[in-house]
């Protein structure tokens, strides 16, 4: 299997799906001739053409929308959003219409789109090229959250996002485009969504975790197990609807949990999963849940590795966990 | 015309304005030089459906004062403009919806059971009582779906044809909205894209005067609402809206040039909302009712009852003969509707995604375990 980043995996998966179904195309800002500001779709200009991989006018609701207006005709569309940051503009037509589409029709018009967009922080970009908005979509009836942290993940969540029938976000860990590296697979290479991946296996401590903060759930873990602290790590991969089952299983074996986010606390995906462990294996807690996440402040520009939860934030919580 | 009392500038009907088209002429005759040459039955037919929405209008704004439906948002005053457009489209072209529209989407052939039964929110609504009364879709007849938010229906329309022309299939699409929609977001968005890709859109715009209580001055400082197309390379065009065959030739022009590959077109149709915003809305709060007389005499139902009367030798006593086949129509889909149940419960959780994902599923079961699962009403 060729090894590959993050960028030429989600890259891979676009070129192969374009040239399976005629129906795919890609639009957004710059996304065609020079193949996205991060190369996520580099040279697909030049296979494709520009009836299919298009470079629109600089306006996120006029992509989404007209997006929609082109799933619901019959095509596949994939736009980018070029941060998630710049996302808003097209919220209305995201929260308002596309997750709202099959349902408010009474199922005559499914709208099916999946919506590309760089998340995160740690790549010095300030508070306008860093945040972490999945919550803001999970709160919303009628969409799919996916946020992949390898590339063989990438490849294989983003070629299931465009064969769902449901509106799919795909947030894509700006931090480790190029820096996470591994096999993928060549061809078509699904994984399922709605299925977490145990990256870890322990007895103690279940981390819940997912995008570019796996790498300091696992340093951190790496840490702990050197205090004699075996954590379980459970990458969540899909954020929703997520796989409640593995962490409940999870939970239900080590008695204590850490669930860990860049997005800010307070509503966070953390607070929901904290919840669902309480509803469904409150008798088998041996600890209070924590939580270890960005802070409820704008995301910082100078002090941002004070901001992320870093394995240095993570492992005091895992000890705490582990010794309550 | 400048009778009009009432205070909202550049809007009235001016028939001197040398770019609105016309064709309707006061004595019921019409102008040569835009006359679509629509045949006779056509006219009958057109004018038939006026009367249907006109009596619909009335009938569901009772039925809310009496409580027996929760909304209902109408067209009086615009059925010319909406019959007019509907008409002019072609049947492989598709209609994107705002929501004063109900008499397009009759048009394409909801049958009015359906749309009654969406006025009521029952099981046989075509949205499954999943929104308001007037928030319906026909997807069999082209016509796309009904929200409340606005303008976001435009950009939509324009990524429909755009799609079309990218698989280079022969559909326009036309998409309603009104003046207020001018203002939104997605009334730039779909324009500019639609100039820049040159899709094949007919942007139209029902001038009717206000957005509940604003009037048009205070959506924009433009002369006029067609103008707004200059910015974006896309060529606009008004209508007397009260005036069917106007309407009719300008959105059948509007069509040709999207289908010969020059791209959108936007029209103005002016027109006069004749009632409310919806029933939630009491006009007299922000308008003079003496206002409304200059735009009663331009009523689109008589002024094409006069063309057909002279055409056809029209009646009253047709008329009446009309009225009493539409007012029995109606009454037997109201008896219907009113008689047909809720949705189960169980829709609640359908199509929220294409599969029943594990936490509605929880939720429905606990639903249908509570008390609410057996005998719940409208």
């Amino acid at each position: 299997m060729p090894q590959m980043n993050m960028v030429q995996a989600i890259n891979d998966a676009l070129r192969h799906e374009m040239r399976r179904d005629s129906r795919v195309v890609v639009l957004g800002e710059d996304v065609g001739k020079v193949g996205g500001v991060f190369r996520v779709t580099q040279g697909l200009f030049d296979e494709f053409g520009d009836d299919r991989v298009i470079d629109t006018p600089l306006s996120e609701g006029g992509i989404i929308g007209t997006a929609i207006g082109m799933a619901l005709y019959g095509l596949v569309p994939v736009p980018e959003i070029q941060f998630s940051d710049f996302i808003f503009p097209a919220y209305d037509q995201i929260v308002s219409e596309l997750a709202k589409y099959r349902y408010r029709s009474g199922g005559e018009y499914p709208a099916k789109l999946v919506i590309r967009t760089p998340t995160g922080g740690g790549i010095r970009g300030g508070h306008y090229h860093s945040q972490s908005p999945e919550a803001q979509f999970i709160h919303v009836a009628g969409l799919k959250v996916v946020c992949p942290s390898n590339p063989a993940d990438a490849k294989g969540l983003l070629l299931a996002s465009i064969r769902d029938p449901d509106p799919v976000l795909f947030f894509e860990p700006k931090r480790i485009y190029r820096a996470a590296k591994g096999e993928v697979p060549e061809g078509d290479h699904t994984v399922p969504l709605g299925k977490a991946s145990v990256v870890r296996k322990g007895q103690h401590v279940t981390i819940v975790v997912w995008g570019a903060m796996l790498y300091e759930a696992l340093d951190a873990a790496n840490q702990a197990a050197a205090q004699g602290i075996d954590c379980e790590i459970i990458d969540l991969r899909t954020l929703w609807p997520l796989d409640i089952d593995t962490i409940i299983t999870s939970v239900k074996k080590t008695g204590r949990v850490v669930v860990v986010h860049e997005a800010p606390k307070s509503c966070g995906l953390g607070g929901e999963i904290v919840a669902l462990i309480n509803e469904k294996a409150f008798l088998h807690l041996e600890a209070p849940p924590k939580r270890v996440t960005g802070f409820d402040t704008p995301f910082p520009y100078t002090l941002e590795m004070e901001y992320l939860p870093l394995s240095h934030r993570i492992l005091p919580a895992i000890i705490e966990t582990a010794r309550y | 015309m400048e009778g009009s009392a009432h205070p909202v500038a550049r809007h009235p009907l001016d028939a001197h304005a040398p770019d609105v088209v016309r064709v309707l002429r006061d004595d019921g005759t019409l102008d040569p030089t835009n006359d679509p040459g629509l045949r006779s039955d056509e006219v009958l037919t057109l004018y038939r459906a006026m009367v249907r929405a006109r009596l619909l209008d009335e009938r569901l704004v009772l039925l809310q004062r009496q409580g027996r439906i929760g909304f209902h948002i109408g067209c009086k005053g615009e059925e010319a403009s909406i019959l007019g457009s509907a008409f002019a489209m072609r049947q492989n072209d598709w209609i994107f919806p705002c929501y004063r529209e109900f008499a397009a989407a009759l048009w394409r052939g909801m049958p009015l059971q359906r749309y009654v039964d969406n006025m009521f929110g029952n099981a046989n609504d075509p949205v499954k009582g999943r929104q308001m009364p007037d928030h319906y879709t026909w997807k069999s007849g082209k016509f796309g779906s009904v929200s409340s938010p606005i303008g976001t229906q435009i950009t939509q329309a324009v990524g429909f044809a755009w799609a079309a022309k990218i698989r280079k299939e022969d559909a326009a699409v036309l998409v309603y909205f009104g003046d207020g929609a001018t203002s939104s977001n997605e009334f730039h968005n779909g324009m500019n894209f639609a100039g820049v890709f040159k899709t094949p859109t007919v942007f139209f715009c029902r001038n009717n005067g206000w957005a509940i209580s604003v009037p048009t001055e205070r959506q924009t400082a433009s002369d006029t609402f067609a103008q707004k197309g200059i910015a974006y390379g896309v060529p606009g065009v008004r209508c007397d809206g009260n005036d069917l065959f106007a309407v009719v030739k300008v959105t059948r022009d509007a069509v040709a040039r999207a289908v010969r590959g020059e791209g959108p077109t936007i029209i103005e149709a002016l027109t006069y909302r004749l009632e409310g915003h919806s029933t939630s809305d009491d006009p007299k709060a922000y308008r003079p009712e003496a206002g409304l007389d200059s735009w009663r005499r331009l009523d689109p139902i008589p002024r094409l009852r006069r063309h057909i009367e002279r055409t056809i030798g029209w009646t009253d006593a047709q008329d009446k003969e009309l009225e009493t086949e539409l007012d029995a129509e109606l009454k037997a889909a109201i008896a219907v509707a009113e008689k047909t149940q809720a949705p189960p419960l169980e829709s609640l959780f359908e199509d929220v995604y294409g599969e029943l994902p594990w936490h509605l599923q929880e939720q429905r079961d606990e639903l249908l375990r509570g008390p609410r699962a057996k005998g719940h009403g409208h």
